[in-house]
């Protein structure tokens, strides 16, 4: 299908950006890369009035590390953190995903700043966020302000985003020599959205892993941590924390799969992600 | 800022083209409507299968996920540049010589992507060219033939023996 009619801006900075949507109450929408966005103006499941396009704005395209903070500007595309010799060495959970996310052509528009503003359930992104402990960067009508992955995501493609913000950049601890990461997911066609993924990090110790964060996506309206299965790997449990995930998690069914697989799948992901948390990385 | 066409200035496998958009139309509308191009496919609209797959700015992207507006000033190229200027003839020949397309439908977005993981060299193994094609659908080949296809042309271009 094809697109109804809107109109359609070039933002010159990011204060540009917001007093264009401001002038559109709330029926404008920011364009990034695109691809979620176009699919479902093509499709029809949205008419804004106005598009304003961001991808020219400068200074929002940078990964960075400063004092032990990777910072990824709101517009550094997939195809970028993909390639980072700095991601993958100071954000590897967030390396180990991106090459589930989507397909090549598709990450070299999609960006991080898309990715975790549209708040997919199913997304790579945002469980590797709330993962890591990860803080957004917001700039709306009244300023800049930073919220916590956890306080970030609300709901089914719901954030902390008003109609008349822009995300701009987003941070993570950066990895040391103890940090371990562990991500995998089912998907029914690689780069599909998963069926039910895992991301998760944590801290090597003499004895094992501390400071376990699993954030599981595909599994309900936004990513769900596992504090009990956390709690069970923390003292070195792993057939616990399967156990545990039963009460953790409560995944719904969904077009592509059952709840009861769902609840399988989570499961299984957790002995692959527990296998590679305990691996020194190479 | 208008839903009224905006001018917009490109080139179009080297080709300088002035038009006016509205801002609705795709880049794969653009080029097939507009310019006539239509070797570039549209089929499912939504980023699923590949087909309207073109270069900008020499990277591979979706066409039905592109807005024409959005390429003021960037330098596309379709298939019929790439095929014009012989860049991906051996590639082309060995897909031919393997009967990897049947309907050819999904074959020119299969070949652009394939030569952007062709173009970064090396040999990469029969996995890697299924994840660098995991985006593109071929409804007839069964996919086989188009993984030999471009393992071959690798192999060619590297001087790699089987
Ligand atoms: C076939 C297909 C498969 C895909 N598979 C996956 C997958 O497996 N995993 C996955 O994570 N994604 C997947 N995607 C989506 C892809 O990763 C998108 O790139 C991403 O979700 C959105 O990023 P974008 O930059 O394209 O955003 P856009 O499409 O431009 O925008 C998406 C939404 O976010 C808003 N927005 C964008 N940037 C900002 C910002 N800086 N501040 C505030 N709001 C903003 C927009 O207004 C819009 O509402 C897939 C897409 C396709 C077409
Ligand atoms: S038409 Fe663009 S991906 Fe299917
Ligand atoms: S050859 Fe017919 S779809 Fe691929």
């Amino acid at each position: 299908m094809k697109p109804a009619a809107f109109a359609y801006a070039r933002a010159r900075s990011v204060e540009h950006a917001i007093s264009l949507l401001g002038e559109h109450q709330g029926d404008a929408r920011l364009l990034a890369g695109g691809q979620s966005l176009i699919a479902t103006l093509n499709m029809r499941l949205s008419s804004p009035s106005l598009l304003v396009d961001i991808n020219r704005l400068p200074d929002l395209g940078a990964i960075s590390v400063t004092a032990g903070i990777v910072e990824f500007g709101a517009l550094v595309r997939h195809v970028q953190a993909e390639q980072s010799e700095t991601v993958a060495r100071y954000a590897p959970l967030i390396a180990r995903a991106m090459p589930h996310i989507a397909h090549p052509a598709i990450r070299n528009r999609g960006t991080i700043g898309g990715s975790i503003a549209f708040a997919d359930p199913a997304a790579e992104l945002p469980a590797c966020i709330v993962a890591l402990g990860g803080e957004l960067e917001i700039a709306g009508p009244h300023g800049r302000r930073s919220v916590s992955a956890e306080a970030f995501f609300k709901g089914m493609f719901e954030t902390e985003l008003g109609p008349h913000d822009l995300l701009t950049a987003i941070r993570v601890p950066a990895a040391d020599a103890k940090t371990r990461a562990g991500f995998a997911e089912l998907a029914r066609r690689h780069g599909d959205y998963a069926l039910t993924g895992l991301a998760a990090c944590a801290r090597a110790t003499a004895g094992g892993l501390s400071d376990v964060h699993l954030a599981y996506f595909g599994v309900g309206t936004m990513p769900v941590r596992a504090r009990n299965a956390e709690a069970a790997l923390d003292a070195g449990d792993i057939e616990n924390a399967v156990r545990a995930i039963a009460t953790d998690l409560d995944p719904a069914g969904d077009l592509h799969a059952s709840a009861e697989l769902k609840s399988h799948l989570a499961g299984v992901l957790l002995r692959r992600v527990f296998r590679q948390l305990s691996e020194q990385p190479t | 800022m208008s839903i009224e066409s905006c001018p917009i200035v490109l080139t179009v496998n080297g080709e300088t083209v002035i038009e006016n958009v509205e801002p609705r139309t795709t880049l794969v509308d653009f080029l097939r409507d507009s310019l006539g191009l239509t070797g570039t496919r549209t089929g499912c609209e939504h980023g699923v299968c590949g087909t309207c797959t073109v270069r900008v700015d020499g990277t591979i992207v979706r066409g039905c996920l592109m807005l024409a507006v959005q390429c003021d000033g960037a330098r596309v190229e379709t298939i019929e540049g790439v095929s014009d200027t012989g860049e991906i003839a051996d590639l082309q020949e060995n897909f031919r010589l393997r009967n990897a397309l049947q309907c050819g439908f999904c074959t020119p977005g299969i070949l652009l992507t394939a030569q952007e993981l062709l173009s970064r060299g090396g040999m990469p193994d029969r996995e890697a060219i299924r994840l660098h094609l995991s985006g593109n659908y071929c409804r007839c080949t069964g996919y086989q033939a188009i993984i030999d296809a471009v393992e071959t042309t690798a192999r060619q271009r590297t001087g790699t023996n089987s």
